[in-house]
């Protein structure tokens, strides 16, 4: 070490101020960067990790209304990543204008601590502003070497289970409300027992990643594990990009209704001035040409009858269970299981 | 001098402090019940005795590497010496799915090994391999030169005075060496502890067994508790800036001891 350090004293005096100007270059290069880029109205969209190909879609037929309707030319950018994160960028101060996340608890963050989002911002759009649901399916092996047909053959001996760390990644949150959800109610509703139940659960995982795509990388690309408990969307994103004969996907009876919620973040909006534009963006979610898009991407559309009959036909219907109704409100749900100290905590203390 | 140490401070300094300045938001009970969380401490003792070991291994094939590199000449030397940095340009992320995909248990090292009943990929020698594959470098590049400046006629010198190779080599050839390889274990070290991108691929980020201490730090951001992840990653910058301390501590008693090169 002290050698370095040595070496990087001999710069002194004319090299020291070039270095400086280099400095002061770069400075201005990354200024100039993140300048205003267009006069185009640009909205930006943070997001979740799967929905990179939906957006795409959903973008670009918004674009064409708007253009439509008022003539203006509106360009929608879309960032995505692990839920948690992305709710991070927007509380460190990215400009997003608005979010489209993968469960309520990381909107209600953002809204908690930094203001820029209305407290009740889930009652402003219809249906709790979830613009399409979701839900827990198992992706497995080809064929279903091991039998896997209910949340109970998870927690086999002979099944080992991929699924993301569900503090980091919102696929896993929702993976992991869904076990405790069905051993609830499969168990007289018994918390303890369900508790018990997720334990057992997470046993039989050898990885966990930090984001959903991951756990698909690894169970897909690195053969590991037996099942992959995954976002519907997910699930059948996996087959068509790795190979429908290579994986199946068994939809069990009963499973978790998955809430992906949308929201205007006020505070940016306003300050960018694109308040009209964003709002117009939320409400196009519910139009009936998005409603057929986000069954397309094997999302559950709240109007049914706007989608295709041959992509609602991969959406069957099960039996959903809300987990509010089972556990409270998501500041509950959000502390009790996956804060520090949580449910979650606790089992990996107790599991070693 | 002065400019030196002002670009020091504004790059090195001012981001550091403003790391501690962020964890103090917990005050000092924050950080000690942050430190004693078991959980922490295992991660801790994950990243630090990791890299420790990997340092180790580094050092030791890392001298024998820069010895063959620079000693032997043989085809396509020049090419080796070349990929020997390879490490340092790859983007981390590049490694760990590069050394996932190949120990992963239907991967080509790793289908081998499953057969003998090893397991790399997803366990705690996971992460031993990332950290030696990212250190290697460091350990060959600090020695590598001061190998190259080694008199031979000395080595010579002894043989004809009748030293057996073995004596040559443990009084003559090494001394020189050892602050350049304590360097070596330095680096290699501090870029164990600090690694991220790599390893959270090949780890299997089990809490309290392949979770390493920057993972936790992420985990903690994602909670939105940056103080917490503040403490750790104080607590983390004491450990290593008390390590690295000791290393220079032996370094400057080794080189009094072997004399200065």
């Amino acid at each position: 070490m002290s050698r370095l350090a040595s070496a990087a004293q001999g710069s002194r005096g004319s090299r020291a101020s070039r270095t400086l100007l280099g400095l002061a270059c770069f400075l201005a290069l990354a200024a100039a960067a993140t300048g205003p880029a267009s006069a185009d109205t640009a909205i930006l969209n943070v997001s979740y990790d799967p929905t990179r190909e939906l957006y795409k879609d959903i973008n670009a037929a918004f674009s064409q209304e708007w253009k439509e309707k008022t003539g203006e030319a509106v360009t929608v950018r879309a960032s995505h990543g692990g839920s948690g994160a992305q709710a991070r960028t927007v509380i460190d101060g990215i400009p997003a204008d608005v979010v489209t996340l993968g469960i309520p608890s990381d909107i209600d963050a953002i809204a908690r601590l930094t203001k820029k989002i209305d407290a009740n911002w889930r009652s402003k759009l219809p249906n709790d502003s979830l613009p399409y649901t979701s839900t827990v399916v198992f992706l497995v092996r080809k064929g279903n070497p091991k039998g896997i047909k209910d949340w109970d053959d998870l927690v086999r001996s002979d099944v080992k289970v991929i699924t993301p760390n569900p503090k980091t990644s919102a696929g896993g949150r929702w993976n992991f409300l869904g076990a405790w959800g069905y051993a609830y109610e499969k168990e007289g509703r018994s918390a303890g027992k369900a508790n018990d139940f997720v334990a057992r659960l997470y046993r039989q995982v050898p990885v966990l990643d930090t984001g959903a795509r991951g756990s698909t990388v690894s169970f897909a690309q690195r053969g590991l594990g037996d099942v992959l408990p995954a976002w519907e969307n997910e699930a059948f994103l996996a087959l068509d990009e790795f190979g429908k004969d290579k994986f199946d996907v068994v939809v069990p009876p009963v499973s978790i209704y998955a809430e992906p919620p949308v929201a205007l973040v006020d505070g940016n909006a306003d300050k960018n001035g694109t308040r009209k534009v964003s709002e117009a963006f939320l409400q196009f979610l519910y139009s009936d040409k998005a409603q057929a898009i986000f069954a397309k991407h094997h999302y559950r559309p709240i109007k049914r009858e706007a989608a295709s009959p041959q992509d609602l036909a991969l959406l069957p219907n099960i039996k959903l269970f809300k987990i509010e109704d089972l556990q409270g409100n998501w500041d509950k749900i959000q502390s009790a299981n996956f804060d520090n100290g949580g449910l979650f905590d606790q089992l990996s203390k107790a599991g070693h | 001098m002065g400019y030196t140490l002002m670009i020091l401070g504004l790059v090195v300094l001012l981001p550091l402090a403003a790391l501690v300045l962020r964890a103090s938001g917990t005050g000092l009970g924050g950080i000690w019940s942050v430190a004693t969380d078991p959980r922490v401490g295992s991660a801790l003792r994950i990243s630090f005795g990791t890299s420790f070991l990997a340092a180790l291994v580094s050092t030791t094939f890392g001298s024998v590497v820069a010895w063959v590199l620079s000693r032997y000449d043989f085809p396509g030397r020049r090419l080796v010496d070349a990929a020997v940095d390879l490490p340092f340009a790859l983007p981390t992320a590049v490694a760990g799915i590069a050394l996932a995909s190949l120990y992963a248990p239907n991967g080509l090292i790793g289908s081998m090994l499953s057969r003998i009943g090893i397991e790399v990929a997803y366990t705690p020698v996971g992460i031993l391999i990332a950290m030696i594959f990212i250190g290697l470098p460091f350990a060959v590049r600090t020695v590598q030169p001061l190998i190259l400046e080694l008199d031979r006629e000395i080595e010579e010198a002894s043989a004809t005075l009748g030293a057996s190779r073995w004596h040559t080599i443990s009084r003559i050839v090494l001394p020189p060496l050892i602050p350049a390889v304590l360097t070596g274990f330095a680096l290699a070290f501090a870029r164990g502890v600090g690694e991220y991108g790599s390893i959270i691929f090949i780890a299997g980020n089990l809490p309290y067994v392949s979770e390493i201490a920057p993972l936790l730090i992420v985990i903690k951001l994602s909670e939105f508790d940056y103080a917490g992840a503040a403490a750790i990653a104080s607590i983390m910058l004491v450990i290593s800036f008390a390590t690295l301390l000791l290393i220079n501590l032996i370094q400057a008693w080794s080189r009094r001891r072997f004399g200065h090169v």
